[in-house]
């Protein structure tokens, strides 16, 4: 993992205990053993296994994403994006 | 809770009668073909759509008075797959072709698509206009699907390979409640419906649901049943998710507006958090991934995508249409207009 290329579902690689994906002009989807907490140190809510945290920034219930994205255009590759100019 | 069980509805024409005559009795005396079929728009059409409705039940519930042999009669398959072959025509003449370029990212091709809804805004005024009727009515159509969410997707399962089986599990998990059946999303709805006054019983309002309704069910649960239409029920499922999460928002908001609390609004604000992230999943892992491995059903994934959005379009155009009339949108109103 760490090319941001592995698939979600690819079992060839040794799994970590949590795995962050970003999908295409979409949110983070969240996997495994995770805990999300505020700085206070309160721990969000979610019985969900997988979740999606925002991307855009214009979710309604950020962090987590309400599929906003769609209705503001928002673009953002899977992969890492290159250093501009590289 | 017992296991579901349904009344058989009234029929509404010779398809429906014949087919209604024929399953109080022994599956052994086997049910003919249908006389004829001339429907001029199958999708809206009710005894088409509540014929074919009752032969899939039985793959889903027990109906009462019916053998449950009935299920794989040859004489009802056969009398089933009659009724098919006009609706899937239809849905192929309403659908264009996939496009060769749109075929190299399946995802991102449903992207397009979904951002291209051909349906009147439902949603918007659901959030901002309907009355409580209106809000009433609308979940006692979708009552037809919600009620068994999921399940048409369900019999996708078995006829996938590796990736794209984990990722509709992924889906699917989430969608029956994690393994906590408070949470499935069938029973969320449930809850909503009782929170409502209405009847949440399985199958409650079939005798009101008019057929463009029962052909938004028809239409998953024939994809879901053939092989065949793998690529179709694995799309249909992507644009669901895809289309989901805004409306429920709306839809949420549109029962906060009337004055209802959490207890009936929990459904839809569920699914705006879990819709935005099965969209994903079914999008690229589950669709992309079912086009990288079988290329040749990637154009049959965009067909579900087109048909989804097509079917509730027009299902969306009836209840909007109907309301503007002052008319229900149900074959009979909920509560009865005053004399």
């Amino acid at each position: 993992m760490g090319t941001g290329t592995a698939m979600p579902h690819d079992q060839s690689s040794p799994t970590p205990s949590v795995t962050i994906t970003p999908y295409p002009d979409g949110p983070y989807l969240v996997r495994g053993d995770f805990v999300v907490r505020d700085q206070a140190g309160n721990e969000l809510q979610t019985e969900r296994r997988t979740i999606a945290l925002c991307r855009c920034g214009k979710s309604r219930i950020r962090p987590l994403c309400d599929g906003t994205h769609k209705l503001i255009g928002f673009k953002a590759p899977s992969s890492p994006e290159p250093w501009p100019g590289a | 809770m017992a296991g579901r069980l349904i009344e058989l509805p009234a029929p509404r024409g010779p398809l429906s009668e014949q087919l209604f005559e024929a399953l109080v009795e022994s599956p052994e005396a086997a049910l003919g073909p249908p006389a004829s079929i001339d429907s001029a728009e199958p999708i809206a059409d009710e005894d088409l759509q509540l014929a074919l409705y009752v032969a899939y039940e039985l793959h889903y519930t027990a109906i009462r008075g019916v053998d449950e042999s009935w299920e794989w009669s040859p004489s009802l398959l056969a009398f089933r797959a009659a009724l098919e072959r006009p609706f899937e025509a239809a849905m192929a003449e309403l659908v264009p072709p996939a496009e060769a370029a749109e075929l190299e990212s399946v995802g991102a091709a449903l992207q397009g698509i979904v951002a291209e809804d051909p349906g009147p805004p439902l949603s918007r005024f659901i959030e901002t206009q309907a009355t409580r009727e209106q809000l009433l009515e609308q979940v006692v159509h979708r009552s037809a699907y919600q009620l068994k969410e999921s399940d048409p997707h369900s019999w996708a399962i078995p006829r996938l390979s590796a990736p794209p089986k984990a990722a509709l599990l992924e889906v699917q998990f989430d969608e029956y409640g994690g393994g906590s059946s408070e949470r499935m999303h069938s029973v969320l709805f449930a809850n909503t419906m009782a929170g409502l006054g209405l009847d949440p019983a399985y199958g409650h309002y079939l005798d009101r649901w008019p057929g463009v309704t029962m052909a938004t069910v028809n239409l998953m649960t024939g994809f879901g049943l053939h092989r065949r239409r793998r690529g179709a029920i694995v799309g249909h499922l992507a644009a669901f998710e895809m289309t989901s999460s805004i409306p429920n928002r709306r839809y949420g908001n549109g029962l906060r507006r009337l004055g209802y609390g959490p207890e009936v609004t929990h459904f839809y604000d569920e699914h705006v958090e879990a819709d935005a992230v099965h969209e994903n999943i079914a999008a690229w892992d589950l669709a992309g991934g079912l086009a990288a491995e079988e290329p040749d059903v990637a154009a049959d994934i965009l067909f579900g995508a087109r048909a989804l959005l097509q079917i509730e379009a027009r299902w969306a155009t009836h209840l909007m249409g109907s309301w503007e009339q002052g008319e229900t949108s149900l074959r009979s109103p909920l509560v009865p207009a005053a004399a």
